[in-house]
Parts: structure tokens; C-alpha cells; sequence
């Protein structure tokens, strides 16, 4: 061992000092919390004022950074967000950049002063790179499907006019369930995006949807119960809260002729910029 | 000012990318003052006759022969540009990949309902046909390609903007509508 | 099989957050989780069976099939790859008759690949009906599988006792601790119970007082400030937990097994100095299912602290002081050592970490203020009750104070177990290891860093080269790429919860890609475009193992770029990696005719 205490000998004779508190970046967490507690120090009826893009803009108390930019007229684009329903931060789309910081603007409540970039060509590159992984993640066939024109995630591709993504197709192979008598579930289509798993549950909190297994081989699955007893209404409510066309109420679609849908002629996110 | 020398063709494709292309209307007689078609199936001309600058490229890549013209047009052409969501991603023909190519052979002459009566059980396995891939394949994984215009097919308004853009040099500048997948 | 079932899930109260113990027994209870059982513990504890299958299908140790009377996990580490692992699995392979991910015929033996079991310092290792075997050659494999044939009891299957406490009846594991080197906290004697009496001259505000005094940074690699942490949750309103993560899966990592084998009082210890101080009365040591072995061991343990009160009620005499621990075991996956995703598998769900803020000093279990600290941490804690933050200060470097335990392994002559004091020089640690003819060194695991020689100047502390303990070390024969870089990769692609999409699909690409580089149909883009997307990876992801995924990639290219550019072809500025020939040969032998090509 006498090498080690060659090596480790040496005693300080003072203690040093380590002012961690001092740094930022090692006590950011507190730096939120703090941020969080001066919101809640607020009145309720005070409104908070932070800046998108240098756009001064008012939040709600307690707000997340982009229901209080949709609010405000602007568009950050978003896979996964469904007002209301607890946010997932899953698909990424939303990251938007505070202090240097890329942080998902559905689940980063506004804070006073908070500075957010939004729109920046860095941001459009990440955002875009997410939207192309997920093209090739799946199998989107979109001349073939009954979503095409109102899906979220062509309309993303749309919106930064994707000419071909970047990287391989995989071309997975995925399951497609037809055996229940409402709801075609095509896996090829699904983006994982978790808004039917958050959306959907029994008057006991039992889960409609739910995730199995995890990493590339996660997928959705419904329970074949609840499934069993779907009602039109449900179905068509479930179909509409899909962002793709992984869950498509049976006997609908190709309803509308290219050209009147969603977003043929208006990009997604075109109506929030009319709001100002 | 010379014309542009361009080239087409669809590999495994409906040859709706090359209607469209029709689609533009009377632009087409501007379209003859800028481009000379080479090998294209728009004047029939089978086999290159000369450098092109352009390849227009309809369709992906589900056989051997599909694979030899592509390889053709990447070494004829200066410009390859991929033309439609089949030459993009495969399309409808990539429905089959995520199947067993063995399985769609078997459906495709032996199970499948629209199989009259192969009782000899045949596969064509003739030398001088086109071996099938193990998957259908984008052409830009198979060679460099230069630009995509997606679309199925693309609007007659993108193939229209997108190559006059090319041909004079002009900044392309694409109105929303015109790029989409379907 | 349904009162089976029934009375496990009884014997947790019906309680949908234990969902994760009920899951254990019934899988021990089988040998895989039946569609009935599933059933059976959706109506029971009030779920959907998709609620059920989310959770089972999450972790590697659940499965809805048979996974062998006697089920082989064996590691498939970079490290267990260096050190024979293909002979090993080869060996079991011939000698059980099945593949990898099969079942014998008979069911009787089960092969499966499981991620680092926190053995790399005596690898090839594996785990067999949570025995675990290490050390292993294809010889011992022969002797194993046969006395598995014979259905001997796998306890006995052993063929020696391990060091330390490793020999203890209730452990009785040929498992090794390889201390290597004793340092001044942790390793260092002293009486247990002394932090404890010492509580009562102190109110909790002052424990977190010395705490904060210490400098006492999370052991567990992030480096968060235990002290404020602690104040943090202390001030948040309701009841309070004390979780302490033994998940430790970072790959290269095992002295948090070390740690409970020899000194388990000295973490429950520090488990109650915390609770005293945020005013908990409950703590949960969440452990890796990997260490189910000492399951035995550590109820004991607790249960002899319990009986010489330095945990229960009115603890060593303080009144209102009480404090219990209780053990929650995992199911196999790295995500849940990350702090929120653990709190989500202890209470029964998928380990997929959560958005912050809330933080779980906020909300974490169950919603309450939860304190989640490293084992390492907790047991650091003690000792600075013990001597005084000043002490403790007078250990380490600038910004890191006190010690820190390091697994070493790989290449060296030494591997195992040192508690260094933080600052120690790259170099300096590869002549105290033995490691000649260093190509590389691996810090913190595969979600650290690789450096090179042109670093080993560099220093092993929070503010140069942190590391949660993890030291892998590579010498001039190891190919970086072919056989570190993948393995790490496949590491995260396996383990990524799937939730984000970056995590999910990039990382798969950024394997592809390597593969494409390894095959030889490299250009120089793609060494830029792997490193384009790894980067994105570190930007885009919500939680630890999505930021470090593309870290291998990224660190390698950083360091090591010279490889990645004698992999590539440099006279063309394209190669789509396309080959027909191979393309063509399952349709042409399907129709029986030769490629012509």
C-alpha cells in the first residue's frame, strides 16, 4: 500500500473553501424552485409577464410556457399537447431554449421575466430532426391514410416543408389490430405520443390505453374490455384526440376529398397566429 | 442560351408522377423552349444518347432492374432529383416491407385470391427477369440524390416551380400548398 | 393458480402501488406472469390489465413467458465482452442445447443476456435464479449445466465462498468486494449508532446546517448539494420519504453492492440521520433486482437495527424520532436510477422519468416531499455527523469535497473496489490499478466520457471529470468502435424507456450508422452526422439517459476521431451501403434460381 499513500499523502491544512452556493449552474434546481414559489407569492388576478422571441407576453399563474404562448398568438409547434390533459413532454416538438437551456415548453411553467426563444433557426433544425426521426421510425405511408391531410405529424412535416428525411427508413414491422368492433389501432402510425393513454380513463381511473414493453419496441395497447363497450361517440372522440392515424374509428375516413381538409391549405398553427 | 438536357424514367412507380408532370398545361410548350428530353418515356428514347443534366426519377427501387437504371441515371445525369413519395420513401410498393419477401412472393403467385390455377405451383425464377429485393428501397439509399419533391404525385405546381428554379438558376420559393405527401 | 395470486396480492394490501412486489412474487411463484395472473391482479388491486402489462412489460426480470426452471442471466457488458463473455455464452449454449433468449425443450434451463449485474471487476458473470456466478469460464459453464441437468439446488451449485461478509450464511455468494483501498469515510472504523445518539443534542435544522457545511455533493454522479436538497424538502409541506437509490446500473459500477455487503448499518444509518432531518418517518432503499441475493442479508440487518433501536420508534431514546426502513426491489432497468423514474417503479409503474419541474423535493413519492440520495451519499452523511463537516472538507478538491468510491475494471491488473479522495489524477489512478498500455479510460460509465491519453493529465473530481464511480479501463488491443462504442449503444437503445421520441429513435440510428462505418461503407459525412445527432441527444431529451445516450458517440468522435476517420472510405463523398447481392438472396432462393448480377 505504500504507493498509495505516496500518491495520497497529502493532507489540506485549512479547509478550502467550496462555495457551491454561489454557482449557478450547480444550484439551477433551486434557481426553478425559487422561481416557482416567487409565482406563487403573486396575487392571483396579477398576470406574468415574460417575452417569446423578445415579444413581451402575459401567463397565468402557474401556466406552462406554451399554453401561455397559444394564448399570446404564438406558435410553438407541439405533437403531444392536449390542453388540459397532464402534459407528457414526450414528443419533444415543443423544446424551446430559456437561459441557454433547451427545456419542452409544455411542461416549463412560466416564470417572471423568463426569456424564451422560440422561433430560432437552431430550434426549427431540432424540431425538424425530431419530426424526421419519427417519419422513419414508423411506417407512414401517407397516400394510403384515412388521416392524411388532418394528421398532426404530416402537417408538422409540412409546416418545414420536409422534403425527405434525413435518415434511414426503418421499416418496421408492426402489429394492426382490427378485432374490436370501433377502433382500428395501426402501429405503423403511431407515434407514441401518449395523448390517449393521458386522455382516456374509466370512471374508476382505469387506463384505456396504456404503453408495453419500452425503448424502440414500446407500443400502445388498448384493453380489449373497455374496448368491447366503446360507444360511437368515444370512438370518434379517441380518433380525433390521435395526432396520426394510429387509431382510426372503423367505417370513417376518406370522408373529406383532398383539398377541404385540415391542413391542405392552412399550415398547422395558422390559427393561433390569427388570435392577435 | 442551350436547353437543359433532361431525363426521366419510373422505376417502380404508377407513372403518375409523369402525369402530373403533363399536368402543368399549356406550360409544357415553355417547358420545351428551357428542356430536350433524352432517355424518357415522354418521346420514347430508350437508352442515353448523350450527358443529361437532369434525371427525373418516378418510383423506388423493388428489383434488380429498377437498381441497374438508377445506377444509369446517376452516371448519365448531372442533376438526380427524386420525384414522388414511391422514389422518396417507397411508397404503396413499401407496403410490402415490413412483410417477409418470401411471404409475398407465396401470396403473389401461389395463395393470393386473384391466383388462377397455378397447380405447377410456378415461381418465375427466368434468368432474364428482374430478381426481386428483399425490400423496396428509396432510391437515396441506394445512389446520391440531389433534390425530392414529394407528393403523390407531386403537384404539376412544384414539378413546374421546382424545375425552372433548377434551370435558370432562380431562388425556388414553394407556396405551402404545394408540398404534400398525398 | 388464482389463490396463488390472490394471496400475493393480499399480502400487499391490494395496494395498486405495490404493484411492483406483487409482480416479483408472482414471477418467482411461475417462473413468468400468466395472462390469468395478469387478470387476476388487474381486478385485485382495482386496474386495467393494460395498466398491469404497462408496468410488466417495462422490466427486463418480468415476462409473460417461462424463463427456464433454472433461468441464466448472463452479462453482456463491454467489460463481461472483454473478458470472454462469447466463449462463455457459446458454452452454455452448446452445453444447454438452446440459443440465447430460448428455453430448453423440457423448460428446464433458460439462456438470457441481461445488462451489467455490478460484477464487472470478475466478469463473465451471470445470475441464475438469483445466484450469482462469477468468475466463469467455458469449464465452469460445463459444470454448472450439468449439475443444472442433474436439478441440483443452485445455492450449491456454487464452487467458492467470496471475501468479507460475502461468506455470511445468510449472503453465502461467490462474490468478491476487491477493497483495493480503505479511504477515510466510507471504508473508515466506526461505531454504529454514534450519528444517531449525537441527533439528540441537534435539532433537524442544524443536521442540515453540518450537511450544508460539508459540501457534501450527490455521490450518484449528478453532484446536487445533499444539504440543500435536504432544506428543500424539509420546507416542503406534507408527508415526507426518504428514498435512498441502490439502483445502480450504470454499467462499470458496483460499489454500492460493496458497500451493502459490508457496511449496510451504515447506510440505514445515514437513511435515519436523513429522515430526523426533513422530518421523515419512512425510508425506501429501492435496489436493483440484480442484488436480490442479499435480500436475505439486508432483512436481517434491518431487523437487528430494529431490535437495538437504531431504527423504529422513539429512536436511541429521541423522542417523536421514528424511523423504519423497508426495501423495494426493481425489475431490471437502468432508467429507474434515475431519481424520478425510481420514485414512479416504487410506486408500482412504468420507471419512466418524470418532467420537473415538480422536483421530487416537491412532489416525489406518492406525491410528498421525497429525498432521493445515493447510497454512497447516505453513508458519507454518517461519518460527517460523526467527525464534523470540517473534516470532511479537509478531504477532496476545490469543489468536491471528502471521498469518492470508484469501481474499477477492465483492463488492470487491480480491478475492484477504491475510495480515492476527489482530485486524483487520471494517471495517477492507472499506476495505483495496474493499467499499462492505456488506450482509453472510461469515466462514468457508458453515459461518461472516454478520453484518451492526452486527458489522463486530467483530474477525477465534480468540476474536471465527474463520475458517479464507474471506471472502465481499455488497453492498445481493444477496438474503441467495433467493441466499446457499439456495446455501449446497444446498452442505451436497450434500456431507453421509449418515451422521448430523440432517445427512442436516434439512438437506433446512430447504431445503424456506426454499423455502417464498421462494415466499411464510411464516408467522412457520416462521421459528422453522427456526431450532428448525438449532440441533438443531448438537447432534446427529458432526463439523464436520454441526454448522455449519444455519449459514447459523441465523447469517441471528441477524442478519438483518428478511428472513426481510418474506418471510413476517403475517396468518395458517398456510399448508401446498399448491396444488392445481398439484397436479392432471400427472393431467389425462395423461387430456386442463382443471382445474376
Amino acid at each position: 500500500m505504500s504507493i498509495f499513500k505516496k500518491i495520497f499523502g497529502r493532507k489540506s491544512s485549512k479547509p478550502k473553501v467550496v462555495e457551491i452556493e454561489k454557482e449557478e449552474v450547480t444550484v439551477e434546481d433551486k434557481k426553478i424552485i425559487v422561481e416557482e414559489k416567487e409565482i406563487k407569492n403573486k396575487t392571483m388576478s396579477e398576470k406574468i409577464k415574460f417575452t417569446i422571441d423578445g415579444k413581451e407576453c402575459l401567463a397565468e399563474r402557474g401556466q406552462n410556457v406554451l399554453d401561455a404562448a397559444l394564448d399570446n398568438g404564438i406558435y410553438i409547434p407541439y405533437l403531444c399537447h392536449v390542453r388540459g390533459v397532464k402534459q407528457a413532454g414526450s414528443c419533444r416538438v415543443c423544446n424551446v431554449k430559456v437561459a441557454g437551456r433547451t427545456m419542452t415548453a409544455c411542461t416549463t411553467p412560466v416564470a417572471p421575466g423568463m426569456e424564451v426563444e422560440n422561433n430560432t433557426a437552431e430550434l426549427r433544425e431540432l424540431r425538424l430532426t425530431i419530426i424526421e426521426a419519427l417519419f422513419v421510425e414508423g411506417n407512414h405511408f401517407c397516400p394510403s391514410c384515412e388521416k392524411s391531410g388532418n394528421c398532426e405529424l404530416q402537417a408538422l412535416a409540412y409546416h418545414y416543408q420536409m422534403m425527405v428525411p434525413r435518415f434511414p427508413y426503418a421499416f418496421p414491422q408492426k402489429k394492426v389490430e382490427a378485432d374490436n368492433s370501433k377502433i382500428l389501432i395501426d402501429r405503423n402510425r403511431c407515434v407514441l405520443c401518449k395523448r390517449c393513454i393521458r386522455s382516456f380513463k374509466d370512471e374508476n381511473g382505469k387506463s384505456y390505453f396504456a404503453f408495453t414493453k419500452r425503448g424502440h419496441k414500446l407500443e400502445i395497447s388498448m384493453d380489449k374490455e373497455i374496448a368491447a363497450n366503446l360507444t360511437d361517440e368515444k370512438a370518434q372522440e379517441i380518433m380525433d384526440t390521435c395526432p396520426v392515424g394510429a387509431l382510426i374509428k372503423k367505417e370513417k375516413g376518406f370522408d373529406e376529398p383532398i383539398g377541404s381538409r385540415k391542413f391542405d391549405k392552412q399550415a398547422i398553427g395558422s390559427d393561433i397566429k390569427s388570435v392577435v | 442560351m442551350s436547353k437543359a438536357i433532361v431525363a426521366t424514367t419510373s422505376l417502380a412507380g404508377c407513372f403518375g408522377c409523369h402525369m402530373s408532370l403533363l399536368d402543368i398545361d399549356e406550360r409544357i410548350l415553355k417547358l420545351i423552349e428551357l428542356v430536350e428530353f433524352n432517355k424518357s418515356p415522354i418521346d420514347d428514347i430508350k437508352t442515353f444518347t448523350k450527358q443529361c443534366d437532369v434525371g427525373l426519377i418516378e418510383g423506388g427501387c423493388c428489383n434488380s432492374e429498377n437498381v441497374h437504371v438508377l445506377k444509369e441515371f446517376r452516371k448519365n445525369c448531372k442533376i438526380l432529383i427524386s420525384v414522388g413519395e414511391c422514389a422518396i420513401m417507397g411508397g404503396l410498393p413499401a407496403m410490402r416491407n415490413n412483410i417477409p419477401v418470401e411471404e409475398c412472393i407465396q401470396e403473389a403467385y401461389l395463395d393470393g385470391p386473384t391466383v388462377g390455377n397455378n397447380t405447377d405451383k410456378i415461381l418465375p425464377n427466368d434468368d432474364e427477369l428482374p430478381m426481386i429485393l428483399d425490400k423496396v428501397y428509396p432510391c437515396h439509399e441506394i445512389v446520391k440524390i440531389d433534390y425530392h419533391l414529394p407528393g403523390c404525385p407531386p403537384r404539376a405546381d412544384l414539378l413546374w416551380e421546382a424545375l425552372v428554379a433548377l434551370l435558370t438558376g432562380n431562388e425556388l420559393k414553394l407556396p405551402y400548398e404545394v408540398v404534400k405527401f398525398d | 393458480m388464482r389463490t396463488t395470486v390472490k394471496s400475493i396480492i393480499e399480502k400487499y394490501n391490494n395496494d395498486k402501488t405495490r404493484l411492483m412486489d406483487i409482480l416479483i412474487d408472482v414471477q418467482k411463484e411461475f417462473g413468468f406472469i400468466p395472462d390469468e395472473a395478469v387478470e387476476v391482479i388487474a381486478e385485485g388491486c382495482g386496474l386495467s390489465k393494460v395498466d398491469v402489462n404497462q408496468t410488466l412489460s417495462f422490466y427486463h426480470f418480468f415476462t409473460k413467458k417461462p424463463v427456464g426452471e433454472y433461468a441464466v442471466y448472463l452479462n453482456n457488458s463491454a467489460v463481461a465482452e472483454m473478458k470472454g463473455f462469447a466463449s462463455v455464452a457459446k458454452a452454455f449454449e452448446e452445453e444447454a442445447g438452446c440459443a440465447f433468449g430460448e428455453v430448453t425443450e423440457d423448460g428446464k434451463i433458460g439462456l438470457h443476456e441481461t445488462a451489467c449485474i455490478g460484477m464487472s471487476d470478475q466478469e463473465p458473470a451471470a445470475i441464475i435464479n438469483n445466484v450469482v456466478f462469477t468468475n466463469l469460464t467455458p469449464a465452469k459453464v460445463k459444470e454448472i449445466v450439468g449439475q443444472m441437468k442433474a436439478g441440483k439446488d443452485v445455492k450449491e451449485m456454487i464452487s467458492a465462498k467470496g471475501d468479507g461478509k460475502n461468506a455470511n450464511e445468510l449472503i453465502n455468494a461467490e462474490v468478491f468486494n476487491n477493497i483495493r483501498k480503505k479511504g477515510e469515510v466510507i471504508f473508515s472504523d466506526y461505531e454504529i449508532g454514534t450519528a444517531l445518539k449525537k441527533l439528540g443534542t441537534m435539532n433537524p435544522e442544524e443536521v442540515i446546517d453540518e450537511v450544508k457545511a460539508s459540501y457534501v455533493r450527490g455521490r450518484g454522479g449528478a453532484g446536487f448539494p445533499t444539504g440543500l436538497k435536504w432544506e428543500f424538502c424539509r420546507k416542503s409541506e406534507g408527508t415526507r420519504y426518504v428514498l435512498c437509490n441502490a439502483d445502480e446500473g450504470e454499467p462499470g459500477t458496483f460499489k454500492e453492492r460493496v458497500i451493502l455487503t459490508e457496511v449496510p448499518k451504515l447506510l440505514f444509518e445515514g437513511m435515519a440521520v436523513c429522515g430526523y432531518a426533513i422530518g421523515s418517518k419512512v425510508g425506501i432503499l429501492y435496489l436493483r433486482y440484480e442484488y436480490k441475493y442479499l435480500e436475505a442479508y439486508l432483512e436481517n440487518v434491518l431487523a437487528e437495527m430494529r431490535a437495538s433501536n437504531l431504527l423504529g420508534k422513539n429512536i436511541q431514546g429521541i423522542e417523536g424520532f421514528d424511523f423504519d426502513v423497508r426495501i423495494q426491489f426493481g425489475g431490471g432497468a437502468y432508467v429507474c436510477g434515475e431519481e424520478s423514474a425510481l420514485i414512479e417503479s416504487a410506486e408500482g409503474k412504468r420507471g419512466e422519468p418524470r418532467n420537473r419541474p415538480p422536483f421530487p423535493v416537491q412532489k416525489g413519492y406518492m406525491d410528498s416531499p421525497t429525498v432521493v440520495n445515493n447510497v454512497e451519499t447516505l453513508c458519507s452523511i454518517v461519518k460527517i455527523m460523526n467527525k464534523g463537516s470540517e473534516w470532511f472538507t479537509m478531504m477532496g478538491s476545490r469543489e468536491s469535497a471528502g471521498t469518492k468510491l470508484l469501481s474499477i475494471s477492465g483492463d488492470c491488473k487491480y480491478p475492484g473496489v477504491y475510495e480515492i479522495e476527489w482530485g486524483l489524477r487520471v494517471r495517477d489512478m492507472l499506476e495505483m490499478v495496474g493499467a499499462e498500455d492505456v488506450q482509453a479510460v472510461q469515466v462514468g460509465g457508458p453515459s461518461g466520457v472516454m478520453i484518451g491519453p492526452k486527458d489522463f493529465k486530467r483530474t477525477i473530481c465534480f468540476e474536471d471529470l465527474p463520475t458517479g464511480g464507474s471506471i472502465m479501463i481499455f488497453n492498445n488491443e481493444r477496438k474503441l468502435i467495433e467493441d466499446v462504442v457499439t456495446n455501449f449503444t446497444d446498452f442505451f437503445i436497450e434500456e431507453s424507456c421509449g418515451s422521448c421520441v430523440p432517445c427512442r429513435a436516434i439512438t437506433v440510428l446512430l447504431r445503424q450508422r456506426l454499423q455502417k462505418i464498421i462494415d466499411g461503407n464510411g464516408v467522412m459525412s457520416d462521421i459528422d452526422e453522427l456526431k450532428d445527432w448525438a449532440e441533438k441527444l443531448k438537447v432534446a431529451n427529458r432526463c439523464g439517459l436520454g441526454q448522455t445516450a449519444g455519449a459514447p458517440v459523441l465523447t469517441t468522435i471528441e477524442n478519438f476521431r483518428d478511428k472513426y476517420e481510418a474506418l471510413v472510405q476517403k475517396d468518395i463523398d458517398f456510399d448508401s451501403g446498399f448491396d444488392l447481392e445481398a439484397s436479392v438472396q432471400a427472393s431467389c432462393a425462395f423461387v430456386d434460381r442463382t443471382p445474376n448480377l
